[in-house]
């Protein structure tokens, strides 16, 4: 993809996530933190090629910390969230 | 500037397929009913995310055969030190995410924050040494011009989120005293680091080091960014934490932008888009709420002077003190209570025992609600969690705009470890510090009951607050805990 296409979508994404991000309950504003922490870890695609790729050690083994680090992130980020979500219930009334 | 040409199309088409789980996973958030699905949502795009990355960039070594040529072989010891990385990560996760109390959530946070930071540093610092390895290399062996661009200024988001993500942990976890730490001229220190790192990554950029690894400016663009990510965070105070954590969320969308851009990854770019953008809303509601522009919190020293101003003469001023059992006559008799929880139940882990005395009153036919300013606690929403983790039932949850109207018609409103945010001072005192902030007005309901430690030391904001000594307000002094259990008792 050439530079313009990626900022298109890189300046869309913007407007998408301001309009998606104002929707979001205030209540759940916390489990919108841990979330967007998690899915940041995406970044885990750069690491991935960084350890995968051939040639120069050093780049390969930064990239195999940085796997761990984004890993801890991915994985701790959308279960902390999940353990969140899990208890925002509405009560039934009692008799 | 075809530089992924080697993405295949189906990887291109996956990785926006993630994308689009990742704005579903937020979506989602609208309403709890909704949020476990986006949850969901954002682990299968981050599922099709890695596993066309593991697919497309298998792990490889060159091999020169007889006949000199070079090709590439799978590389299975690369593969297996790959997976070992996701599994080490995958167990100190969810090991974390399994034991954390809802109350450290703050921390948490700011600590993930600080991982997503350190690997946008780690992913830059690796396409710098072998930028052969992401396709960043022209026809001449350097490294493209756009991408050195977009390379540094990943690296320096990148360190600056890591470093001020673990000063935001150390005041949040106590490791550092919450208060403000001021150097003197920090301005000045903070300006001239941060126009020297821009200076470098411009020098970087146009100067002829564009092979792997070459010249030292990289690193030193690294280091300069650590040390002003440092320095931004030391000078703010612990009250102010809500918008900083906020804001290091934003940093960490925009240095995974900055690492898509380098990659040519949509899903890497939506998501930085969607994170930053996510993170700068909050900040500014955050900074909404308490009535202060980004730029004053940024500048930090907020509450510097809290002990001068505490120091005051309303000291010796007659209060009424009332105990346990004089609460919970109040409640009991009440027809409509609203509860204000602050910072202080979290510290003093009193959510449990007052959604106790919650349901007690319930039975006894009291209408309870509970109402929740916006920078309530360390980190938005976090007195929602809170109650979500006691079980009180989010529909009777509101937040300060929904709720404050009802005050008038409140018999009781019972404010638990909140001081700044009841204070009517934000109204009426043109010089307080804290004038012109959206308040929940307490003072309207028939009696306020204020659960406090005692009655030295304002808020944090250094501000005396003048409804402790209303006729219509009784001071429940005690640990807030304790007292909620013991009104409890009495009930």
């Amino acid at each position: 993809m050439d530079f313009i296409s990626i900022l298109s979508i890189f300046v869309l994404a913007c407007f998408v996530g301001y309009y998606v991000v104002w929707s979001v309950t205030p209540a759940l504003h916390t489990p919108l933190m841990a979330v967007t922490n998690a899915i940041s870890s995406v970044i885990i695609v750069g690491a991935l090629i960084a350890a995968a790729a051939a040639s120069v050690p050093a780049a390969k083994w930064i990239g195999l910390v940085a796997v761990a680090l984004a890993s801890v992130n991915i994985f701790g980020g959308f279960a902390v969230t999940a353990r969140m979500l899990a208890m925002y219930k509405k009560k039934e009334k009692k008799g | 500037m075809e530089h992924s040409a080697a993405t295949p199309a189906w990887a291109a088409i996956a990785y926006l397929i993630a994308g689009v789980c990742f704005i579903l996973a937020l979506r989602g958030l609208s309403s709890p009913e909704s949020s476990r699905a986006g949850n969901r949502y954002g682990m299968i795009g981050m599922l099709v995310a890695v596993v066309t990355t593991l697919v497309t960039h298998p792990p490889v070594s060159l091999v020169e055969s007889a006949t000199g040529t070079i090709s590439q072989v799978f590389n299975t010891t690369d593969a297996l030190l790959i997976v070992a990385a996701i599994v080490i990560g995958a167990v100190v996760g969810l090991t974390i995410a399994r034991r954390i109390a809802m109350t450290q959530m703050p921390q948490l946070v700011a600590a993930f924050h600080s991982l997503v930071g350190m690997a946008a540093v780690l992913v830059a610092l690796a396409a710098w040494l072998n930028p052969g390895g992401f396709g960043l290399l022209d026809a001449t062996g350097q490294i493209f011009l756009v991408s050195r661009i977009e390379m540094a200024l990943g690296a320096a988001i990148g360190a600056i989120t890591f470093s001020g993500s673990v000063i935001a942990f150390a005041k949040l976890n106590g490791n550092m005293s919450g208060a403000p730490i001021l150097l003197p001229a920090r301005h000045v220190i903070n300006f001239g680091i941060l126009g020297a790192i821009l200076v470098l990554i411009a020098a970087y950029v146009l100067s002829g080091a564009g092979g792997p690894g070459e010249g030292t400016l990289i690193p030193i663009i690294v280091v300069l960014s650590f040390i002003i990510g440092f320095l931004l965070i030391i000078p703010i105070g612990g009250a102010d934490m809500p918008v900083v954590v906020s804001m290091l969320n934003s940093y960490s969308g925009w240095a995974a932008a900055a690492m898509g851009f380098t990659l040519s990854n949509s899903a890497m770019i939506i998501t930085g888009a969607l994170v930053g953008s996510s993170g700068a809303i909050l900040s500014y509601i955050m900074c909404a709420a308490m009535n202060r522009s980004f730029i004053s919190v940024i500048a930090g020293g907020f509450g510097q002077d809290a002990s001068a101003a505490a120091g005051g003469p309303a000291i010796d001023r007659p209060y009424k003190a009332g105990s346990a059992d004089d609460a919970a006559f109040l409640l009991k008799n009440a027809e409509k209570v609203i509860i204000v929880p602050g910072y202080g139940m979290a510290v003093a882990q009193a959510q449990h025992v007052l959604r106790e005395m919650g349901d007690l009153l319930e039975e006894q036919g009291v209408d309870v609600r509970y109402a929740i300013h916006p920078v309530a606690g360390r980190m938005p929403g976090h007195m929602n969690v809170l109650l979500a983790e006691a079980n009180v039932s989010y529909d009777k949850v509101f937040e300060l705009e929904d709720i404050n109207s009802d005050f008038g018609q409140a018999d009781v409103a019972f404010v638990i470890g909140a001081n700044d945010v009841t204070n009517p001072a934000a109204k009426t005192d043109k010089t307080s510090a804290i004038y012109g902030m959206p308040i929940l007005d307490v003072e309207n309901a028939k009696t306020t009951l204020f659960i406090k430690r005692s009655m030295g030391g304002a808020g944090y904001a250094g501000v005396e607050n003048e409804l402790f000594f209303r006729d219509n307000t009784m001071m429940l002094l005690s640990d807030a805990k304790k007292m909620v259990e013991e009104i409890v008792k009495a009930l």
